[in-house]
């Protein structure tokens, strides 16, 4: 599977060629739409690709997990995406799930099982972090980022929400580049501003956005990359990055692009 | 005459006492009209989770300076009260320190502990009358904390100091009275109140018991007085943080309570086997919360635990950048909501039916709206109040009962309901990306 670094597999392909991959890579809708994120879908492939693990996308046949819509509050319209996903999903037998979004991850892993859905969901960082353990990706001496002071930002729902503090960071330690923490870290970590379903209104009335607060602070550190590990941190640390016009010298990046470019992937 | 002071001592503790069951009674009706909450499996872990939060202070110790002055404070609340027993014992049986003559020495050195505790609640207190008053720690002040909710912070730390003055004065005056009447056991020497020897020094004896029976009663009436004014208090929290840790939510934070009504009509719809549904349902009150009844009690509950200290606000990324969502004003609405309602059905009232509810006139909707649920209230909560599930549920409550979410939020569902995406791209295109990712090869 690994001669091309570049074929994605569905899961209706390999079923029809009836093998069962190991694991799902759940893209969710930011990987697959937004245009941002979409490359950090593709860097996650490759490295799946490199490695040569076993594993499928659902394709078209994937949707919304529902997680901004319970988090709306339309608890109705959630359950609906949940029931039709997990029919999907224990259809296909699916075992075991990896997603590079906190949001589908927390949703797939905690609220599904509850509705009938019960999966192994890890969150990419994670995922990452046992490939490094593994000797699969790894240092390269004089890597990319030797030199680079790189800060992670806590997203909520990996954090706070899942107790998942470690995983990113010790990704980012495999690096050879200089970690260093912003004021709010871990599980004082301050939010981006998008979860609960805010990445789809303006925000109420106030005297400040929240991803300003928070980007102002990754700045603080002097750090030329500010790593993230969720589409929505993604967005608003860049637009909080375009803001105050450091586009030039700071740069949003996910955990898995860091890994696939040190991969020189 | 002789048992007058026993009689009235009685009469006392028992009026008290009447008032405190009386006042208990109200405030357990008032959480009990929130929703059954389950939380009763696991009790080893509830037990644990209760040992470390609550009796070990696990969390306060997150910020070291105020836990540390709030630790000599506790500590001396569960030590000096042990000092209760005897003040009791003394009181019904007209005898003064009973214990003195059979623990001896050791007495000596049990006074000189809770003296010394006595003496660091004063330290306390008055670093905590300086934090709040002269350097204005700002999670202390907020919209909320107008009028009683600072009038209420500002008493109990003074009730506090006077109770402490009253416990050292009575010793001070004690240690002159023994040796000249015989009423007064020995117990040697009382180090921390010596220091105010020089203040009654010289007075007669007979005004010396004055004043040492002055502070005795002050104290244990003191005592009493203050642990009803605790029931209508902030202060609370020194009774129900115990249970309220004890109900603590075990699952990760990041999940949201599933609501099984929905799940049996979203099966019916789709077709598929359903639990329980013949039976009729269950008397549907709402879908999500309106007013304090919609909730679960373990919400009241944490309302009325809640010592309104802000940490839950000063780490909320809404508050911090001026949206109106303080998390503390949620609890604190949701305990004067369950009051109001409990305090009307008492007389007989209209109760929940008064024309008002929690969410409406008490919380309006652009503070819950403003929630990102990113759980650093929760984080925060020295005893594991959870203000998100209560904001979660109204909006339960406005998505699904009024249909009234933001409108860019109806356009999100309806993005999903129709291209199962929150954003409106054509399904068909989900998959596009891995042509990108082919373009490379």
């Amino acid at each position: 599977m690994s001669d091309n670094i570049n074929q994605v597999p569905t899961m209706a392909e390999m079923t029809a060629k009836g093998e069962s991959p190991e694991v799902l890579f759940w893209v969710g809708c930011a990987g697959s739409f937004d245009d941002r994120y979409k490359k950090v879908t593709l860097a996650f492939i490759k490295i799946l690709n490199k490695v040569g693990i076993s594993y499928a996308v659902l394709g078209e046949e994937e949707t919304c997990t529902g997680d901004p819509a319970r988090r709306a509050g339309n608890e109705f319209l959630f359950q609906m995406q949940a029931i039709a996903n997990i029919q999907v999903l224990d259809g296909y037998n699916v075992k075991k799930i990896v997603t590079a979004c906190p949001h589908c991850f927390n949703t797939l892993k905690n609220e599904y099982p509850e509705l009938g859905g019960n999966y192994e969901v890890i969150h990419h960082s994670t995922f990452l972090q046992q490939l490094i353990n593994e000797g699969k990706v790894g240092l390269k001496g004089g890597g990319e980022f030797k030199g680079k002071k790189i800060t992670y930002h806590d997203s909520c729902y990996l954090g706070r929400a899942n107790n998942i503090y470690d995983a990113p960071r010790e990704v980012l330690e495999a690096l050879d580049a200089e970690l260093v923490e912003m004021k709010r870290c871990r599980t004082k970590g301050l939010c981006c501003g998008a979860g609960g379903a805010q990445m789809f209104k303006d925000a109420e009335p106030g005297d400040k956005e929240v991803n300003i607060e928070r980007t102002e602070e990754a700045l603080e550190t002097g750090a030329n990359i500010i790593a993230a590990g969720c589409p929505f941190c993604m967005t608003m640390m860049r637009d909080g990055v375009k803001t105050k016009e450091k586009e030039d010298s700071v740069e949003v990046m996910d955990l898995a692009e860091l890994i696939a470019k040190n991969e020189g992937l | 005459m002789e048992f007058l002071p026993q009689i009235a001592f009685l009469i006392i503790v028992a009026t008290a006492s009447f008032f405190l069951y009386k006042r208990i009674t109200q405030i357990r009706k008032n959480i009990f009209l929130g929703k059954p909450a389950g939380r009763t499996d696991n009790t080893y872990e509830r037990w644990k989770t209760m040992l470390l939060v609550a009796f070990g202070q696990q969390k306060m110790f997150k910020r070291i300076v105020p836990a540390f002055l709030h630790l000599l404070i506790y500590t001396g609340f569960l030590v000096i009260n042990l000092e209760v027993l005897e003040f009791v014992i003394d009181g019904l049986a007209g005898t003064h320190r009973i214990f003195a003559p059979y623990l001896g020495d050791f007495y000596t050195v049990l006074i000189n502990i809770f003296e010394f505790l006595s003496v660091a609640v004063l330290f306390s207190c008055f670093a905590f009358l300086i934090r709040r008053n002269v350097m204005k720690v700002k999670r202390f002040s907020g919209e909320e904390m107008r009028k009683w909710p600072t009038l209420d912070a500002n008493l109990i730390l003074v009730i506090e100091i006077i109770l402490m003055f009253a416990i050292l004065t009575m010793n001070a005056t004690d240690s002159l009275i023994q040796g000249q009447d015989d009423h007064y056991a020995q117990t040697g020497t009382f180090f921390f109140s010596s220091f105010l020897i020089p203040l009654f020094e010289g007075m007669s004896v007979s005004t010396l018991i004055f004043v040492e029976r002055f502070a005795w009663w002050f104290h244990i009436i003191g005592i009493l007085g203050f642990a009803i004014y605790v029931t209508y208090s902030k202060h609370l929290h020194i009774a129900m943080a115990f249970p309220n840790t004890w109900y603590s939510n075990l699952e990760q934070k990041g999940k949201i309570e599933n609501m099984p009504v929905v799940t049996n009509e979203v099966k019916m719809m789709l077709g598929m086997p359903t639990e329980g549904v013949n039976e009729p349902p269950a008397e549907i009150a709402r879908f999500g919360a309106k007013d304090v009844n919609d909730l679960s009690w373990v919400n009241i509950m944490n309302a009325y635990s809640c010592t309104e200290c802000g940490r839950c606000t000063s780490q909320c990324p809404a508050n911090m950048t001026g949206k109106k969502l303080s998390p503390r004003k949620i609890m604190m609405a949701t305990r004067d909501r369950a009051e109001e309602v409990g305090a009307s059905l008492a007389k007989g009232g209209k109760g929940l039916e008064d024309g008002k509810s929690l969410l409406g006139d008490f919380i309006i909707k652009e503070e819950i709206n403003a929630c990102t649920s990113c759980n650093a209230c929760v984080e925060a909560c020295p005893i594991n109040i959870d203000p998100l599930s209560i904001i979660l549920e109204m909006r339960r409550y406005v998505s699904m009962e009024e249909s009234a979410a933001p409108a860019s939020w109806n356009g999100m569902f309806q993005n999903i309901e129709t291209s199962f995406s929150p954003w409106k791209f054509a399904p068909t295109d989900r998959f596009n990306w891995a042509q990108d990712l082919k373009k490379e090869s």
